[in-house]
């Protein structure tokens, strides 16, 4: 059994992976190491933690105007999310989650950071704003 | 989203390919954010020097800007820019890049991508605060600035509108005058949501900065008011209070009653909104806040003492040089000053640049330490008058922060030893 989750696009696409769940915001530049996708912020939760490759799921974006392009450099370096899901939209993140180019949906109809767990898979279909959570303990 | 004419035949290409892609930026963005239109802009700072480790991976400055600056695959001819367009803090100095460290190759290549940016017609400032040197946008101008310090200082204190924009947006309205109609750039986002008290009698530029540094963190991204200010804050106060709101929790606008642009009364702050929630700002907070800004520092021998983030004015600079009083920085210790670098030439002409380097200081401009990554070989102790600062270098450069006064910290550079505290 899948939850589905329906919001709006942010950036279009499909993706499916491994979510990675913070209930704490992040920073762009002077929080995320681009280089290996991996949060450096002194005191968040996820502080070594990668996202590359993963399903991120997140309140939003924080901090210096230099958000989108720190993701735009991970986007480059190979390192970024799969796909983006938020709450908060904010200027960072819009511009964040377009040069990331990754599908990104916001505006759920349930809380995300409620619903998904860490190791979750996702799928995430950005052109029509669909989320689908597979619980990890129903995971072959 | 609804597109003008203009913009419609930017799109379709009739202005040319760089054109055509800020465009097709812009509409992807304003769709992210759900924007129904754009608003024309005339006055945009951005950000577009790269360092040769940057332009390792391009073949060219129109190759990088293209794919940095626009996020498009394809390399374009960039033309020159179409509106008023100003170039950010960089990763530079221009003239003291030998005491900043870098290598000859590193000044070089560096310099040609400001030479790159000058040529398009994009003003070399180098500051994170054009609103020190020429760029004061009017109330109601709408502008596209990246720099949140810049953002929460031009929105709040002279009623400018714009949000905190990024690299590829700012280069993409450079482009076409365009920028997206949304967030702060619309009435009804711009009014209070929570209300500070302010008990406590806030009058120095540090104590400013702490409260904030206070303010950040209590309301993250919302709308400030606070109440009970007794003492009218001057440019460097207001400059200090917004960094630090701006680094500790993304405040873009705030209002101070009587003295900010668009809030005469407590009522005009708020309008149709009720304060979601108050806060009040006393002595224990205060406290609070201060031992949060110290919490990084436990060795009391400084290497460096940094002034000037964001960017010193003329009155800082003065006010360092009577603090010094002749004497000279302790050997084991540093003392950088950092200005936009024509008010370094005014401090040139006025004689500040003389007593500090007679004092063995230096007056730098175009850059910082958090921005430029850089510091003195070996420091492994630094003192702050900037919230903001000390927020943001011990974590990026993995150094200790002291936070104090300026007395604090020029006292330190004398002495090589912290003994800052809280009066």
């Amino acid at each position: 059994m899948s939850i589905i989750l329906r919001g709006r696009k942010v950036v279009g696409g499909f993706a499916e992976g491994e979510a990675l769940v913070t209930r704490q915001t992040i920073s762009g530049w002077g929080g995320v190491n681009p280089a290996t996708g991996t949060i450096i912020e002194s005191r968040h939760e996820l502080r070594g933690v990668s996202f590359k490759d993963k399903v991120l799921v997140f309140p939003g974006a924080k901090g210096s105007s230099g958000w989108s392009g720190i993701f735009h450099a991970a986007r480059m370096a190979g390192t970024a999310p799969k796909a983006m899901i938020f709450n908060e939209m904010t200027t960072k993140i819009a511009l964040g989650a377009v040069v990331t180019r990754v599908p990104s949906v916001t505006d759920l109809d349930q809380d995300p950071l409620d619903v998904i767990e860490t190791g979750d898979w996702v799928r995430v279909d950005g052109d029509r704003g669909i989320v689908e959570v597979i619980k990890k303990h129903e995971r072959a | 989203m609804i597109l003008t004419d203009d913009e419609r035949r930017m799109l379709e290409g009739e202005q040319g390919p760089a054109v055509q892609k800020a465009m097709e930026l812009l509409v992807r963005y304003a769709e992210a954010l759900g924007a129904e239109r754009f608003v024309d802009t005339n006055n945009v700072c951005g950000a577009n020097i790269l360092t040769p480790s940057m332009m390792r991976h391009f073949k060219s400055h129109d190759e990088a800007f293209s794919k940095m600056s626009l996020d498009s695959d394809e390399t374009v001819e960039i033309p020159q820019v179409k509106v008023f367009s100003c170039q950010l803090i960089g990763p530079m100095d221009r003239e003291q890049w030998e005491v900043q460290g870098v290598s000859r190759e590193f000044y070089e290549g560096t310099m040609e991508s400001m030479d790159y940016n000058a040529r398009h017609g994009i003003h070399l400032m180098n500051t994170c605060t054009p609103y020190q040197v020429g760029n004061v946008p009017v109330k109601g101008e709408h502008c596209a600035w990246m720099e949140s310090s810049a953002v929460v200082y031009i929105n709040s204190v002279l009623g400018a509108r714009t949000n905190v924009e990024g690299r590829e947006s700012t280069a993409a309205a450079m482009l076409t005058g365009k920028i997206p109609y949304w967030g702060y750039h619309l009435d009804e986002n711009r009014f209070g949501t929570h209300l500070i008290e302010v008990e406590f009698d806030v009058e120095s530029n540090m104590d400013w900065g702490m409260l904030g540094y206070f303010v950040g963190e209590m309301v993250e991204d919302k709308v400030p008011v606070l109440n009970g200010i007794r003492h009218v804050p001057d440019l460097l106060r207001l400059k200090h209070f917004g960094a630090a709101a701006a680094s500790s929790g993304g405040v873009e606008m705030y209002h101070i009653p009587g003295i900010t642009a668009e809030a005469r009364t407590l009522e005009e702050a708020f309008g149709p909104n009720r304060p979601r929630a108050t806060f009040k700002y006393g002595e224990a907070e205060r406290r609070k806040v201060y031992e949060e800004l110290n919490s990084t520092a436990h060795d009391r021998d400084v290497d460096l003492v940094m002034i000037g983030c964001p960017h010193a004015g003329i009155e800082q600079i003065r006010e360092v040089c009577n603090l010094l009083d002749g004497k000279k920085i302790h050997s084991n210790c540093e003392l950088w000053v950092f200005t936009p670098s024509p008010i370094r030439k005014l401090a040139e002409q006025n004689g500040y640049l003389k007593i500090l380097q007679d004092a063995g200081a230096k007056l730098m401009s175009d850059t910082c330490p958090a921005i430029g990554q850089f510091l003195p070989k070996g420091t492994k102790v630094v003192a702050l008058d900037s919230a903001k600062q000390v927020h943001y270098l011990p974590a990026i450069m993995n150094v200790q922060g002291w936070f104090g006064s300026t007395a604090d910290c020029v006292r330190a550079a004398l002495t090589g030893r912290w003994d800052g505290g809280l009066h």
